[in-house]
């Protein structure tokens, strides 16, 4: 994304064969279902799942480097939303609700949080996502009866599989388009020197909260579109900070200054992941641990910068 | 930059003052910016003079005080704000977008700001603007492959691309050599001749007296002198703060 020539008014040849690359893969991709619904659409629901999460978080992560631990508030607020109302509203209804809820939640914290230096919003959000998650446990052990809620739907998981993919194309476009847009632009300013950013007559703190508010509301739309996959949802799973860890570490893995890089962390990722929850689930998350050092050691611009790296050398080799 | 109110100041600064919890860095000062004029802000390190362009450009809050731009008060404004009004400044350590092109940097202080440009307009728009200060590279060239001086113009650039009613300069001139700096004067020089209304802080002697057609001197954040440079430069007072007791 940060590499848009903010300049350019049209689409050039490039991003016309991009985006029909794109479309291609999508369209591929819609047709798993079709070929197996075990193993495989369980994947491609996990692979979607994160690479929704992980672009979304980029988008804000990625041009402004302000770490946000907050995917799973707005992750497990968008399951609540639907766990609370499933059986009174239409699904499609709950969705575009969760996507409210999770939008105000993110343009309040994002307004009490935005205008601090990056270490403290690191540590509220990742406090929020604590905090809700506490209150929601105490709410349900106080008024309710149970330590969760029952999710029956007749969604199956193809359609929740379908639902996530329609999302990611969604994220994908909104993304190219911010790319382009003065908004982009005035993020890479931000991100580069803030106060330079004010200065020259940038809103640094509207721009800021317009983009945490697009990546909550994704998140909040993620978790609502999962919770019938779950049957029965509870705090500690719907609030999970590893979410938001995991969310975090593929999009650096995949590169979080480029739109399509967390998609390059998302995939070698998840497969190396669920290898590791199969075989050693009670080390997760000491390898969770080791796997972001060497991530920020050994990958500090992830696969995405690794690729451009040798894409460059290739080509002063050339030239 | 032609402005509809020429008969008013551009800038007027009245009874401002700042504090540093207990320091006083800035106390009571009070001067006019008239339109088209070249103002040099002098006087020895550490007299505030940097404050001072804080305090106009809104990175810094005056404690108490006003500050004009053509009759409104701007002062206590977010300096998004006081940019979009028409302040623009340059920084006293260079301070350009690494990540971006040198053609981006300019263009970045086009959009947001006073005068607003997108697309191949804005794209046109930087371009002269490199030209017009002197700068003739390849649209993506990166900024750390620029020296000092052609930073120190990307910088200049981007500020004027807003086509501001006062430009601030912070020490622009610093830290260029001997050559350099008889370009970098040329350079503000033809600002002048265009008809920009400037504020410069600078140490550099020369500078002040061709540039500046009035100076203030601030010593230990409040003023002691103003009017044309050879008169400020004559004054005991001034003499004083920069030389010491002794020496008057």
């Amino acid at each position: 994304m940060t590499n848009t020539k903010v300049t350019s008014s049209n689409a050039t040849g490039t991003e016309k064969r991009n985006l029909a690359i794109g479309a291609i893969a999508f369209a591929a991709a819609a047709f798993l279902p079709l070929f197996d619904t075990g193993f495989w659409l369980a994947t491609g629901i996990s692979l979607a799942t994160y690479t929704v999460l992980a672009t979304s978080w980029a988008m804000f992560s990625g041009p402004t480097h302000y770490i946000s631990l907050a995917t799973a508030a707005f992750y497990g607020i968008g399951m609540y939303v639907v766990g609370g109302g499933v059986g009174h509203l239409p699904f499609p209804l709950l969705v575009l609700l969760a996507a409210a809820a999770g939008a105000i939640l993110a343009a309040i914290v994002g307004l009490a949080t935005l205008r601090l230096s990056g270490v403290y919003f690191v540590i509220f959000t990742l406090g929020l996502a604590e905090l809700i998650r506490q209150l929601m446990s105490w709410a349900q052990s106080t008024l309710g009866s149970s330590s969760g809620l029952y999710v029956l739907t007749g969604i199956t998981e193809p359609m929740i599989y379908w639902q996530l993919l329609a999302l990611a194309g969604l994220v994908f476009l909104i993304g190219w388009r911010i790319g382009r847009s003065r908004l982009g632009f005035a993020l890479r300013i931000i991100g580069n020197d803030e106060t330079v950013a004010s200065h020259i007559g940038i809103d640094t703190a509207r721009a800021k909260v317009i983009l945490f508010v697009v990546s909550g509301t994704v998140a909040a739309i993620t978790g609502a579109i999962l919770a019938p996959r779950l049957s029965y949802i509870e705090p500690t799973i719907a609030f999970s900070p590893m979410l938001s860890f995991l969310v975090v570490i593929m999009a650096l893995l995949g590169g979080a200054h480029r739109l399509w890089g967390p998609l390059l962390g998302v995939v070698p990722f998840m497969l190396l992941w669920d290898l590791i929850s199969a075989n050693f689930p009670n080390q997760t998350t000491l390898l969770l641990g080791c796997a972001f050092l060497l991530v920020v050691y050994l990958l500090p611009n992830g696969v995405a910068g690794l690729i451009e790296g040798l894409l460059r050398q290739r080509r002063s080799a050339d030239g | 930059m032609a402005n509809a109110r020429a008969d008013q100041p551009a800038l007027t600064v009245q009874e401002l003052s700042k504090n540093f919890s207990g320091l006083t860095a800035v106390e009571n000062m009070s001067f006019e910016l008239a339109s088209n004029e070249v103002l040099g802000l002098i006087g020895p390190n550490g007299s505030g003079k940097t404050t001072m362009i804080n305090l106009i450009s809104g990175a810094l809050k005056p404690s108490s005080g006003h500050i004009r731009l053509y009759g409104d008060e701007i002062a206590g404004t977010a300096a998004h704000g006081i940019a979009r009004n028409g302040v623009a400044r340059t920084f006293q350590i260079v301070r350009v977008l690494p990540s971006l092109s040198v053609l981006e940097n300019v263009a970045a202080g086009g959009v947001f700001g006073h005068s607003r440009h997108w697309g191949e307009a804005l794209k046109e728009h930087a371009r002269s603007l490199l030209v017009r200060v002197g700068l003739e590279v390849a649209d993506d060239t990166t900024v750390d492959a620029l020296t000092y001086i052609d930073q120190k113009r990307v910088e200049l650039a981007r500020a004027l691309i807003s086509d501001p009613k006062v430009l601030l300069l912070d020490e622009w001139l610093a830290g260029l050599n001997p050559t350099e700096l008889k370009t970098g004067i040329e350079l503000i020089a033809s600002l002048r001749v265009e008809g920009r209304t400037i504020i410069v802080v600078e140490h550099v002697m020369d500078a002040i007296r061709s540039l500046c057609d009035r100076c203030v001197v601030m010593n230990s954040g409040i003023k002691i002198a103003e009017g044309t440079p050879k008169e400020v430069l004559a004054e005991p007072e001034v003499i004083r703060a920069y030389l010491g007791d002794s020496d008057a």
